[in-house]
């Protein structure tokens, strides 16, 4: 009983609220941190590849980006899950604020992935595999904002959203596959890219700029989900407080 | 369990031949767009051979979705959906009844009258049936995923263009081996990889997207 | 330890300039741009919520 009250306390947006805000700051002040080690070691220590030239730098932002975009859409749907399973209030919340910067990951992806692409393959954009689920995925990301914004009752967003996000994660493996196999049967003119023994500077680079990036989401959920908080709650007590009080 | 199915089924059916407008509307809608290509593509028999499984299969996509929004408005407007979710049978049941209702009046014409638009497209008979079978065998699917589209969606204004957004990128993976089942054909690979793959989606499909759709129902209808 | 040996070179990227400061910019851009949209949102949804809050105790006093 008493573990289950604690679990409400936290998930309740009047303590998570000020919570969030407080945290903004340092997660923003790592973010800069990872941030500048990454592009130090990326932009100015790692050597060239002996492949592509300097072009394959983009790879420092192209694949922290694929993977946030990827990530966040199953930390969605792990919200979503626990949101369906227990009914809390806060992880349709969670799940609405992360998505904007989930499909602006995606869309980074994609930008990155054609300006890489242009000086490697000679075209902005090719039916590669990774490159076409990136652009469903996106798709996806669109869909449930689409439909969580055409919703007006709150707990019918979250919870449609939810499930869309559900079938969603079923479905990407489904996808991923299916596209995969096109490309391979069309034998378009897909490049293995990144299959050159990466150097060890040029790793740490991208797992401190994947670092980065996650940070940075972490931040940017945080600002949306309080300004939610305060727009769904806001005949709550707590919402009256925080606003009196003069707090920002 | 086979009866409560059967019930449903027969019920809609019914509802459907009331409106037999509506059946014959996504047909000639099928029928109109794959027609289109040639007059924009041009008519090079070679390019339209390449041209056709996709098309068709773009086209059928687009053709089964015009009636998603249907599929349980009517029922929901009358109230008939509220006592469907609080019988004592359970509502994935219903769904899989009226899933199995939609592909009937909207994915099996699509397969009658495609063999015929292939003519156009200048397919061999092979290819033809292959087409036919595809589309036979994949449309089920698209009513599965389809109906939670519908369900998620249920009463929204502009229900009808946000089905597609939720319900287009889901519909990719039929639309790979169904068009890749007819195209592997043309090349003479043999499409029976990518029909056994289709008919994997399509029980995969039946079998989940009820309950899927059943849960978004209930969402709805709090 | 710098991979580099000058500036210019630096900003060349070995003929990829274009294409590695464009991804970078946009990047940057885009990580500029979202937070401030986000705290502006915020700043002015306090700032309706508060009117609103002026409003009701205005109607309950009177």
């Amino acid at each position: 009983m008493k573990d289950r009250f604690n679990l409400y306390r936290f998930a309740s947006p009047a303590t998570f609220y000020p919570l969030a805000g407080a945290m903004i700051p340092y997660f923003v002040a790592v973010s800069v941190v990872f941030g500048l080690a990454g592009l130090w070691l990326g932009m100015l220590v790692a050597p060239t590849d002996f492949q592509q030239g300097e072009g394959y730098r983009i790879i420092f932002i192209h694949v922290p980006a694929s993977w946030m975009s990827m990530f966040i859409y199953l930390v969605m749907a792990f919200w979503a899950a626990i949101g369906l399973a227990f009914n809390t209030r806060l992880s349709g919340m969670m799940a609405q604020a992360l998505a904007p910067t989930g499909a602006l990951m995606a869309f980074l992806s994609l930008l990155t992935g054609a300006l890489w692409g242009k000086p490697m393959w000679g075209a902005w954009w090719v039916w590669d595999a990774r490159l076409t689920s990136e652009l469903i995925l996106l798709f996806l990301y669109i869909g449930y904002m689409a439909l969580t914004a055409a919703i007006d009752d709150n707990r019918r967003s979250d919870k449609a959203g939810a499930l869309l996000l559900l079938v969603g994660v079923v479905n990407i493996p489904i996808i991923y596959f299916s596209v995969k196999w096109w490309n391979t049967l069309h034998q378009g003119s897909s490049v293995n890219l990144a299959k050159s023994s990466m150097a060890t500077t040029m790793l740490w680079g991208m797992l401190l700029m994947a670092m980065c990036f996650w940070m940075y989401s972490i931040a940017i959920a945080f600002m949306r989900v309080r300004t939610i908080m305060l727009e769904r709650e806001r005949n709550t007590e707590w919402v009256k407080a925080v606003l009196t009080g003069g707090e920002k | 369990m086979f009866k409560i199915i059967t019930a449903v089924i027969g019920r809609d059916l019914k509802l459907a031949m009331r409106r037999q407008a509506d059946i014959v509307s996504a047909l000639f809608f099928f029928i109109i767009v794959v027609s289109l290509f040639p007059l924009g593509i041009g008519p090079e028999p070679d390019l339209l051979r390449k041209l056709a499984p996709g098309v068709l299969w773009v086209a059928a996509l687009l053709a089964t979705m015009l009636s998603l929004p249907r599929l349980f408005a009517d029922d929901h407007r009358d109230g008939t959906l509220e006592q469907l979710a609080l019988a004592p049978h359970p509502l994935g049941l219903v769904v899989t009844g009226k899933v199995i209702a939609h592909w009937l009046v909207s994915g099996l014409p699509l397969a009658l009258v495609a063999p015929v638009l292939g003519i156009q497209f200048d397919l061999s008979a092979d290819a033809l049936i292959v087409l036919t079978f595809a589309i036979l065998i994949g449309t089920p699917a698209l009513s599965g995923i389809g109906a939670i589209g519908a369900a998620l969606t249920l009463g929204l204004r502009g229900g009808g263009v946000l089905v597609s957004l939720l319900v287009l990128p889901l519909y990719i993976p039929v639309l790979i081996f169904g068009a890749g089942a007819v195209d592997a054909t043309v090349t003479g690979l043999g499409g029976e990889g990518h029909l056994s793959l289709l008919a994997a989606l399509t029980f995969a499909s039946l079998g989940f997207a009820p309950w899927a759709t059943a849960a978004a129902l209930k969402i709805a209808l709090e | 330890m710098i991979h580099w040996a000058s500036f210019s070179d630096f900003i060349a990227m070995g003929g990829y300039g274009f294409y590695v400061w464009s991804s970078f910019g946009a990047t940057a851009l885009i990580m500029a741009i979202e937070p401030i949209i986000a705290s502006r949102n915020h700043k002015t949804t306090i700032a309706r919520l508060k009117r609103q809050i002026r409003a009701e105790n205005r109607n309950t006093t009177e």
